[in-house]
């Protein structure tokens, strides 16, 4: 193991990826993505990696050079944030139904407008059923260990499918942290080169991205689904090794002091620590809280998910984001609809909240539990906005 | 006289002889723009990777689980032919570096029709040949978005009749002149541009070979002759290229590190417009004083291009 | 190397028979597909007119004339859509459409 340095996590994520062996590299500048692009060129231009670095005009064009690299075998990389991760919508569904196991790092960020440059969750929602496996970070270490874990997953023959990272903006990707690497070596033998299933060459000229007619387009649907489904047993796979190897493990739901716990919340991304130190202060008072935290979000790990709450009587849904209009917070909503068919489900509050860096402190979360008293449920709530 | 007067009448037994886009391909009858891919793949042959955006040669080629390819192909989406082909030239150069691929050169080339290069495309387009890319962008330019249906695009010529671009009352036909990305593609200092025609096969093969020596960005601007969205009979279409080239209207010429040559013989003096335009149902509405400003407008456009093939230098 | 055309998957496939990603391994697999069924002439050679040029060949959207052993050209019938254009461009004429029969 390596000792200990303290490092910015975009910049972490960047050296993350640099031990990765990657071949081509597509990025465009957006705050607070920006740190991950200009070390990763930096790493590049230094020499320190043997790889092609594009600067593309824009982060449609990012995605579609990767789809191209990636079709010709390349391991593929690029980061990006909010407004760059929309300009990308049109093509992220394409990348994955090619079965092209590019990997992206999202630094989470609200989505215009207004203009917002801070973080929660609005970018990655829209790209909910895009197809992609999507994973979350809590801290600087996973940041780094799923960036390297997420080329793993994503290129494993039963997988072939993109992968993003979500990391969540400033609060996250702009944190000093004590961080620890693996060394180069460790990461080459838990991560070999790319074999691709199929590459764009004249030696076996296939054709990729061919279109499919009615009588087609609904099967390769469904091969999709079983795929990206099929995914969650090798990310646990990749999860227990990377324990074995480097120590830390990983679970697709986490639960913190969850066991007993009458009451608990959700959440995702890096608010998972502040509402663990808010469940460790109502557990001094004699209050059974507790936590689960999402860190798989694509593929929803259904089994997980209602096996963490099975003993608790509420349970506290927050999101990050809100399906406009709709029937409340992305998170809640498919929570919600995985646990409509069991005889014994808890009441199911949904809290919005951290909307465009809005701050939440321990004792936002403790109010938050609070809300469990309340007598009347309501679908959705939004949580520390001035009424 | 007939048609092939100026042509070397038995150069056709000098091409490639073998097929690297199959027969089976759906393009309509007579289609111009699949004849210039034909002739492109003959100039390229194997060791080539097309990048090939949404469109008629996409959607006549690629129809799961049947292609018309040869050689390796990858279609993404519309606007993007440009940006997928950057990722592949990245991904072969860094291959092959780390002795993953075979050692030894393979071209990338991009292709989309005049929507995906003039319009959605330009984006990727500017940004690829900017970055100076090793590959060659073909823009087969067939006028108008035939794929959808004959919409307008900004490769329409002036007063032609599209589905949206109607030979209206009030508003007869496309308003606009022919949008020239040629001399963008001039304006990014792109090493070698040109613009071709399969009425012309071996002048389209030699600058497609000439452009495939070039290690870095190189553009083709391919007039593709469209019987369907053009309103014409389908026999004809070597002859609607032949004739868009003597009257001026597309004239053939290459422009090598700024230097500008014409490939073709140069005229005395062109043919009227009024041969080219009369035999297309999208031009039928036209006055004789509509055509007559079209004439001032080719000639013009002809005197500025004789201007630069003179005055200008190589950088 | 380039599979052998012939090589057609069964159809329709089942989801999980499909290529990954739709892709297509048999390249140029599309001439299992016969287009021609889509004319309503076809060109007849006149040897005695012709001067072997290739012109014919040349203009072939569909590349499906070819050459024979004796130089003379024919088109693949399988394939050819009727366009006119080899009898058009034929400057000899040594080429003419003649409608399909009923």
């Amino acid at each position: 193991m390596g000792k200990r340095v303290g490092m910015e996590v975009a910049i972490a994520a960047a050296e993350a990826v640099a031990l990765c062996n990657i071949d081509v590299a597509a990025v465009y500048p957006i705050t607070p993505q920006s740190h991950i692009a200009e070390h990763m060129a930096d790493i590049i231009h230094d020499g320190r990696i043997d790889a092609e670095f594009i600067t593309v005009e824009s982060e449609h064009s990012a995605i579609s050079a990767l789809a191209g690299a990636s079709a010709a075998g390349a391991r593929a990389y690029t980061a990006t944030s909010s407004q760059g991760l929309m300009l990308m919508h049109e093509i992220l569904p394409i990348v994955s139904a090619m079965r092209l196991p590019v990997c992206m790092a999202n630094a989470n960020r609200a989505v215009s407008g207004p203009l917002n440059i801070w973080n929660d969750h609005t970018d990655i929602m829209p790209q909910r059923d895009s197809g992609w496996i999507c994973l979350f970070t809590e801290n600087g270490q996973e940041a780094i260990d799923l960036s390297i874990m997420s080329f793993k997953i994503a290129e494993d023959p039963e997988v072939m499918l993109p992968c993003v990272v979500n990391i969540d903006g400033f609060q996250l990707t702009h944190m000093i942290e004590p961080l620890e690497f693996p060394s180069q070596a460790e990461v080459a033998k838990f991560l070999p080169p790319r074999k691709p299933f199929a590459q764009l060459h004249p030696d076996n000229p296939i054709s990729m991205g061919c279109f499919a007619m009615p009588d087609t387009y609904a099967e390769t649907v469904k091969a999709k689904e079983e795929a990206l489904r099929g995914s969650k047993k090798v990310v646990t796979r990749v999860f227990a090794e990377w324990a074995k190897r480097f120590g830390r493990k990983y679970n697709v739901v986490e639960t913190y002091r969850a066991k007993d716990a009458d009451t608990l919340m959700l959440t995702m991304g890096s608010m998972g620590e502040t509402a663990a130190t808010a469940v460790d202060e109502m557990r001094k008072a004699g209050r059974k809280v507790g936590l689960v935290k999402l860190r798989l979000w694509r593929p929803f790990p259904v089994e997980e998910i209602k096996a963490a709450v099975a003993g608790c009587k509420t349970l506290i849904v927050m999101d990050r984001a809100i399906s406009t209009g709709g029937a409340g917070g992305p998170v809640a909503t498919d929570v919600k609809s995985i646990l409509y068919g069991e005889k014994k489900r808890p009441r199911i509050l949904n809290v919005i909240a951290g909307l465009g860096g809005r701050d939440l402190t321990v004792g936002d979360f403790v109010n938050m539990f609070d809300l469990a008293k309340k007598k009347k449920d309501e679908p959705f709530e939004f949580y520390g906005v001035r009424e | 006289m007939n048609q092939v007067q100026n042509f070397e009448i038995f150069a056709p037994k000098l091409v490639d002889r073998k097929e690297y886009f199959s027969a089976g391909h759906r393009a309509c009858q007579g289609c111009g723009e699949v004849l210039a891919l034909r002739h492109i793949l003959k100039a390229l042959g194997d060791d080539v990777v097309v990048a090939n955006a949404t469109g008629c040669m996409e959607i006549i080629s690629s129809g799961y689980p049947q292609s018309a390819w040869e050689v390796p192909y990858v279609h993404v989406a519309f606007e993007n032919a440009a940006a997928v082909g950057s990722g592949v030239e990245a991904a072969l150069k860094a291959l092959r570096r780390k002795g993953r691929i075979a050692d030894r050169y393979v071209k990338t080339i991009a292709v989309a029709g005049d929507g995906g290069t003039c319009d959605i495309g330009l984006q990727a387009l500017s940004g690829a040949m900017e970055r100076g890319h090793d590959m060659i962008f073909f823009c087969l330019d067939n006028e108008a978005y035939m794929n959808t249906g004959i919409q307008r695009s900004s490769a329409t010529p002036f007063m032609a009749a599209t589905t949206t671009s109607p030979a209206g009352e009030a508003i007869p036909g496309q308003r606009t002149w022919k949008k020239n990305v040629p001399e963008i593609m001039v304006a990014h200092k792109v090493p070698y541009v040109a613009t071709a025609c399969p009425s012309y096969p071996i002048d389209l093969i030699n600058k497609v070979k000439k452009a495939a020596a070039v290690r870095g960005p190189a553009y083709i601007h391919v007039f593709s002759m469209c019987p369907t969205g053009w309103r014409c009979a389908s026999e004809i279409t070597i002859k609607m290229g032949r004739l868009a080239v003597e009257t001026g209207v597309f004239p053939l010429y290459e422009v090598e590190n700024g230097k500008y040559r014409l490939t073709m013989e140069v005229p005395e003096k062109l043919r009227p417009v009024e041969d080219y335009l009369k035999l297309q149902g999208r031009f039928r509405h036209l006055t004789p004083a509509d055509i007559e400003k079209i004439q001032k407008q080719v000639h013009r456009e002809w005197e500025i291009l004789l201007n630069k093939v003179e005055c200008l230098q190589p950088w | 190397m380039a599979k052998k055309k012939t090589e057609q998957k069964k159809w329709p496939e089942k989801w999980h028979e499909l290529n990954p990603g739709c892709m297509v391994f048999a390249a140029g697999n599309a001439a299992n597909y016969k287009t021609g069924s889509w004319k309503s002439q076809h060109p007849v050679w006149d040897n005695s007119k012709c001067i072997k040029c290739g012109i014919c060949y040349i203009f072939c959207p569909e590349g499906c004339i070819q050459e024979t052993q004796d130089g003379f050209y024919e088109a693949n019938l399988d394939y050819c859509k009727g366009c006119g254009i080899c009898a058009h461009e034929c400057w000899p004429g040594a080429i003419v459409m003649r409608e399909e029969e009923e």
